[in-house]
């Protein structure tokens, strides 16, 4: 079985969850074999913006020592040899240089989005 | 008679929130009305459904004590779909994350709940008809 986990809600209590729970689960379940590959769409495409830094959240005492580092997350499933595709439109909309993405991500169009999920027997879509 | 399935339900939101909770519950009595066999693995805040310390309350809005109001629990809820299943010749598997419990200290499930791991979906849905996602927004 081949799944294609499209993200779209973006910045899901990452700073509680300390990650994006979608890219998390992805982790996941590749550890234990499956096959699977993402699809960012929405907001979600900015997970691929280098450079994030969610340090500095304090209440009090109390500070947030390991904030997310979602274009991490989302590079190390690259190198697990997951596809992370990214919705070309979505990111121009949100005037994100294409420079400013880490390596690695497959841009498709809006139109090639059918064709491209037409290849997995799932889509899940978060 | 139609043909069994056996269908996934991935779910995220927690209970007293939102439609989607009540929604994916009608999703399953419908499957469980067929007797089909269901899974479901509970995320994140959706590990608070079957969780057995929701208490109802009286409503001074509504002039109902506790026994009037009948507050719904989502975790008899799911007791109830649990039955029914089994009653038409399915049954539930529920799978609660078990770090998404830890977080959120609702270990205390209904019977035939069981702790696990984005594993078990994988499982689940390799092994279903269909698989549906059901995520928070």
């Amino acid at each position: 079985m081949k799944v294609i986990n499209i993200i779209e809600t973006a910045y899901r209590a990452t700073l509680e969850e300390q990650d994006d729970t979608i890219v998390w689960l992805t982790h996941a379940m590749k550890g234990t074999g499956a096959e699977l590959d993402v699809l960012l769409r929405g907001n979600a495409v900015n997970y691929g913006v280098k450079g994030q830094d969610a340090f500095g959240l304090s209440f009090g005492a109390m500070s947030q020592t390991q904030p997310p580092t979602l274009a991490e997350d989302v590079a190390k499933l690259i190198e697990k040899g997951v596809l992370v595709y990214i919705i070309e439109e979505d990111v121009a909309e949100r005037g994100i240089e294409a420079s400013s993405l880490i390596d690695g991500l497959k841009p498709v169009s809006k139109s090639g989005v059918a064709e491209l999920i037409s290849g997995y027997d799932h889509a899940w879509h978060w | 008679m139609s043909e069994k399935k056996t269908l996934t339900f991935a779910i995220m939101d927690p209970p007293f929130e939102n439609a989607r909770s009540t929604t994916v519950l009608r999703l399953m009595h419908v499957a469980a009305r067929r007797g089909y066999d269901i899974n479901v693995f509970a995320y994140e805040g959706a590990v608070g459904l079957p969780f057995t310390k929701q208490s109802g309350h009286a409503n001074a809005v509504h002039g109902h004590d506790a026994d009037e109001e009948d507050h719904p629990l989502p975790h008899k809820w799911v007791v109830a779909l649990m039955e029914e299943a089994q009653k038409n010749g399915g049954r539930i598997d529920w799978v609660n994350c078990g770090l998404c419990v830890d977080e959120r200290g609702v270990a205390e499930a209904v019977p035939g709940v069981r702790r696990g791991t984005p594993g078990d979906l994988w499982k689940m849905a390799s092994s279903s008809d269909n698989t549906l996602v059901i995520p928070t927004k």
